[in-house]
């Protein structure tokens, strides 16, 4: 890895930025709390690389155990981030009937 | 490229794909949960075809590592009350955290020879994932608890943040000279990382935790950005960039709603002390009693009911919505005034009151309910105190002053569920208690809804 690489992944970076930024702006209000356990989840994608971290030979038993941990740990989130969002968008509910008017 | 490497390199692209869908769908309400099932899929997607690496040799590790996050993961979602959610998301935001510094720290540890690119990257990563894991378990321990929710605060602690800021930069510069043969200095910075995660957040008090959890959102974004650049990954750049940028929105979102500035929230140590600015107020509130309450209301045609912190922690979200049914019952048109710092974390109450079945297109936003305030017959503030202060609007010597507020003082009559007489977290005395149409119900606020509904229903 070197710096060239840095530039091109950097030019990723800025551009996925303004998207977050135009894409989360239109997110109401109502669903902010389901916003953030949705993004715990997505920040849970260092998984990835864990995986990698923990899968490899190559490397010493200390990184075979701080692999494993980063495995375990972004697991939880992406597992715990999905699923508490499932539930909590589960409980967002429209009125079913039209309450009665007084006028 | 070989065939494998372009098929998990396409695979990224479909779940970069899928993340950033599923944040579209999050536009409303009725289209977020297949946006979560979309963002959920972009996951698996990436993970599986991680799994095809021809790095990955040894699967016996992450199957533990996978098991072991996932039962936890999955019995914390299944479990967590609704009005536990800021703890938890202050807690994933610093496992996120964590994750990516081990991760990069692993690169460290596995890679002799390291490059000065990667090195130097690993060193981001790891300071970004330290702050945000150990200041995500400071804030988690204030909000549950577990740690004073007042700001802590000593002499010189600007110098000691300022100080392990500079600490942090000179060993990273001593780390960058050498970086293969410099392990203590890394470790050294890890732990100095460690400690600015501490010191940063143990100064913010509790009400001042909706920028703090959005904040840290957002570190735990950029973390997982800084790992994608230590493995030179797109996805992790995506991912970690749409994170980060959410967690800015949101930070902002809620400053502004406070009307103050980041640095003043990071650094103001507000509600350290009780505010002497402002005239002492002088007169006496009125109390009233439930029934008092219950023939207003019952009168009433259009009741606005606004929610704070004080809500949650009386679990009264069901009573209030009993309450509020009993109203529409009655012909009475029912809103939920929410203002976007009241609670813990962004959106606390709409999710409090969407789990105890009030449905979210009675949930308003003080923007859209301030307008309307002059028609409103009777207002209930249950357990909500600077959102309301009017302070804000007509005191100019006040700490709040300038902060947008639920204007409640112009509704024709408001009932104030509050447990005392005792000041908000901002600790400032509000003016709107001894307004001439405003009537204080003492005691519990789950007790004072149940005993209004029940008097409906005599």
């Amino acid at each position: 890895m070197d710096a060239h690489t840095g530039i091109f992944l950097g030019f990723i970076l800025i551009l996925s930025i303004f998207l977050g930024f135009e894409l989360i702006s239109k997110v109401p209000s109502i669903l902010h709390t389901p916003l953030m356990s949705g993004s715990n989840a997505i920040s849970g994608i260092t998984l990835v690389g864990a995986l990698v971290a923990a899968g490899s030979t190559e490397g010493s038993v200390l990184s075979t155990v701080l692999g494993t941990a980063a495995v375990a740990f972004a697991a939880i989130n992406v597992v715990g981030g999905y699923l508490v969002t499932h539930r909590m968008l589960g409980m967002f509910k429209k009125k079913k009937e039209e309450p009665k008017k007084d006028d | 490229m070989t065939d494998t490497s372009l098929l998990i390199n396409l695979g990224y692209i479909a779940a970069a794909v899928l993340f950033i869908l599923g944040l579209m769908l999050l536009g409303s309400a009725g289209t977020a949960p297949r946006g979560n099932l979309l963002s959920a899929l972009g996951m698996l997607i990436a993970v599986a075809v991680t799994l095809l690496d021809r790095q990955v040799m040894d699967y016996r590790y992450i199957v533990l590592g996978l098991v072991i996050g996932s039962l936890i993961g999955a019995v914390a979602a299944r479990v967590v009350a609704m009005t536990a959610m800021p703890e938890m998301v202050a807690l994933f935001n610093g496992f996120g955290g964590l994750a990516s510094l081990l991760v990069s720290w692993e690169v460290y540890e596995r890679t002799p020879g390291i490059t000065l690119y990667t090195a130097l990257t690993v060193y981001l990563a790891v300071l970004i994932g330290g702050v945000t894991f150990t200041g995500s378990m400071v804030a988690w321990g204030k909000l549950a608890g577990k740690l004073p929710g007042r700001p802590l605060l000593f002499r010189g602690q600007q110098w000691v943040n300022f100080l392990l800021l500079a600490a942090a930069l000179a060993l990273g510069a001593v780390y960058a000279l050498d970086p293969g043969s410099s392990y203590g200095v890394f470790l050294a910075g890890l732990s100095v990382a460690l400690l600015l995660g501490v010191f940063t957040v143990i100064p913010i008090g509790g009400a001042d935790m909706p920028v703090v959890i959005s904040l840290l959102n957002s570190y735990s974004g950029l973390a997982a950005c800084a790992a994608g650049f230590v493995i030179g990954n797109n996805v992790l750049i995506v991912s970690g960039a749409l994170v980060g940028a959410s967690g800015i929105v949101l930070t902002r979102i809620m400053t502004r709603a406070m009307n103050r500035s980041l640095l003043n929230v990071l650094f103001g140590g507000f509600g350290a002390k009780a505010s002497k600015a402002g005239a002492k107020l002088t007169g006496e509130a009125k109390a009233a009693t439930a029934e008092d309450a219950y023939y207003v209301l019952e009168s009433a045609r259009s009741v606005l009911i606004v929610p704070g912190y004080g809500m949650a922690l009386a679990r009264a979200q069901h009573a209030a919505r009993e309450l509020g049914e009993a109203l529409e019952a009655n012909g009475t048109e029912v809103r939920y005034a929410i203002h976007p710092v009241a609670g813990r974390m962004p959106g606390h109450m709409n999710v409090l009151l969407a789990e105890a079945n009030v449905p979210y297109d009675q949930l308003s936003e003080m923007d859209d309910v301030n307008p309307t305030m002059d028609t409103v017959d009777a207002v209930l503030v249950i357990g909500a105190n600077d959102v309301v202060n009017p302070s804000a609007n007509e005191e100019p010597g006040s700490p709040i002053y300038g902060m947008p507020i639920i204007e409640v003082d112009r509704a024709r009559t408001v009932y104030v569920l509050k447990r005392s007489m005792a000041a908000g977290f901002a600790g400032i005395d509000n003016p709107l208690f001894l307004k001439p149409n405003t009537y204080m119900i003492f005691g519990d606020a789950k007790a004072t809804l149940q005993q209004i509904t029940a008097e409906f229903k005599d």
